[in-house]
């Protein structure tokens, strides 16, 4: 897409701007509608423009696919983590008050954090690995080209 | 007053736009109109104080669905072959299946009703419990981070299964890429 | 007999209901198996806002309490909120669905590679030819079925 020049200058100022949001998505779904999975959503969505605009290739150097398949299995590891952690320290699995037994609220915003990480850890790296292997797929020959 | 025009407006666009669907024979503009759909949709969620399934089904099915599937019409067809079988089976299917199902409404509770069951047994102790117990302003977040925490691990496990899933039925043939792709530069 | 707030209490179910049917008769209907997947994501969006219609109270707001300055909620009793729970089922539910389509449209490029087409009329037509080919040549020995 060598030619689009406008398409290319956009997408160089937006896709920060993307990542940011993302990571505000993410971290304020406590107070305002958000979360894990909007947020994974979002920065999945900076990566495939990103993709989109200025070559697969490119994008497989900032975020090589090995990293993309190991973050899809981590954040499942980090959301099951935390209710192992919770059952190591003598609660229930995923009971969120074992990370401090004085104040259970605070224990919560803990808790809420981390499974929130999770998620939108695996959801980006699903997202973005759909992404690579469609894009990755050689296309059907037509019959002319036989 | 006001609410309810934009609630039929919307609603109007809706089955405007799902008709279009049913017709059109080209797959590229099928794909638009389903991004456009979910956006309409969206909008119908944003007025149903629904914000945080607003905001999900705005990045997911006019994010996500429509750059997936463009990447699907790209790898398979652009045009759909015009359908030989009569449309009659299928509608009148269609007509039974909503009889039924407006059958089964006509007991469920008036729109918007306060008492409706559903509003009542379990969801204001969960608004209670999260200013009290969780500490969260936002209540769809603490019921879904805290008090259905296991069925939130198990939506993870299968975003984590369909990832998985796709791989496995994808990464066969790579496409060699390297060689040809040292123009982009 | 017509009890006009009967109708109007429930013509949001009905008004869905009539997408729901919409996006079903794409899917019986039409042979593209990419309009197919259409048509079900139009089914499915109708029923989340089935579902979402259910949870809505008259004069409610979003069920977010709001923060003041210091980061305390101010909770006022006066202040009628709308139904938190069929949100987060439903927020579930779309994450099912983009995971059931991501899939799905991964087995119609697979199947477009085998068959080299995408109709579903097509598609059982080559299977017929291919399971009349083997009752040919293994037909005797398996009791006339391949």
């Amino acid at each position: 897409m060598h030619h689009h020049l406008i398409l290319r200058v956009v997408t160089k100022m937006l896709v920060g701007a993307i990542i940011l949001f993302a990571f505000y998505v993410q971290f304020h779904g406590d107070f305002s509608p958000g979360g894990g999975f909007q947020a994974g959503v979002i920065m999945a969505v900076a990566f495939i423009l990103y993709g989109i605009v200025f070559g697969l290739n490119k994008v497989e150097r900032v975020f090589p696919p090995w990293l993309v398949h190991k973050l899809v299995a981590l954040g499942v590891l980090i959301y099951a983590g935390t209710g192992v952690a919770s059952l190591l320290l003598g609660y229930n699995y995923l009971d969120y008050g074992a990370f401090n037994p004085h104040h259970p609220s605070h224990g919560q915003h803990w808790g809420i954090l981390a499974v929130e990480l999770g998620v939108g850890v695996t959801v980006t790296g699903v997202m973005v690995a759909i992404y690579y292997a469609f894009a990755n797929r050689p296309p059907p020959m037509k019959d002319e080209d036989w | 007053m006001i609410e309810t025009l934009i609630n039929i407006i919307l609603f109007a666009m809706l089955v405007l736009t799902a008709l279009a669907v049913v017709r059109k024979n080209q797959l590229f503009a099928v794909v638009m109109l389903s991004g456009v759909f979910s956006l309409l949709s969206a909008l119908l969620f944003v007025t149903l104080d629904a914000v945080d399934v607003a905001f999900t089904e705005a990045a997911v099915g006019a994010g996500i669905s429509t750059v997936l599937m463009l990447g699907t019409i790209a790898l398979t067809a652009r045009t759909q072959k015009k359908s030989t079988r009569s449309g009659m089976v299928p509608f009148i299917v269609v007509v039974v299946t909503g009889a039924a199902l407006v059958y089964g409404t006509l007991d469920m509770p008036s729109f918007g009703d306060p008492n409706a069951p559903a509003s009542l047994h379990v969801a204001p102790d969960y608004m209670i419990g999260s200013i009290n117990d969780i500490d969260v302003p936002n209540v769809v977040t603490s019921i879904l981070a805290s008090y259905r925490g296991y069925d939130t691990l198990g939506e993870t496990a299968v975003v984590f299964t369909a990832g998985i899933g796709v791989l496995a039925l994808l990464s066969g043939l790579s496409r060699r890429r390297r060689e040809d792709e040292e123009e982009d530069v | 007999m017509i009890d006009l707030d009967f109708i109007i209490g429930h013509l949001n179910y009905w008004l869905f209901i009539v997408l729901m049917m919409t996006g079903l008769y794409i899917v019986v209907a039409r042979g593209n198996l990419v309009k197919k997947i259409v048509g079900l994501n139009i089914f499915q969006t109708a029923v989340f806002m089935l579902y979402i219609s259910i949870g809505k109270v008259t004069g409610g707001t979003a069920p977010i309490y709001p923060v003041d300055a210091q980061g305390h909620m101010q909770v006022d009793p006066a202040i009628i909120y709308s139904n938190p729970l069929p949100h987060v089922l439903i927020l579930t539910a779309i994450v099912v669905g983009i995971a059931t389509t991501s899939l799905a449209l991964a087995l119609i490029i697979r199947i477009r590679e085998v068959y080299d087409t995408i109709e579903e009329e097509d598609i059982l037509e080559i299977e017929r030819k291919l399971s009349a080919a083997d009752n040919k040549t293994h037909g005797p020995a398996m009791g006339g079925r391949a």
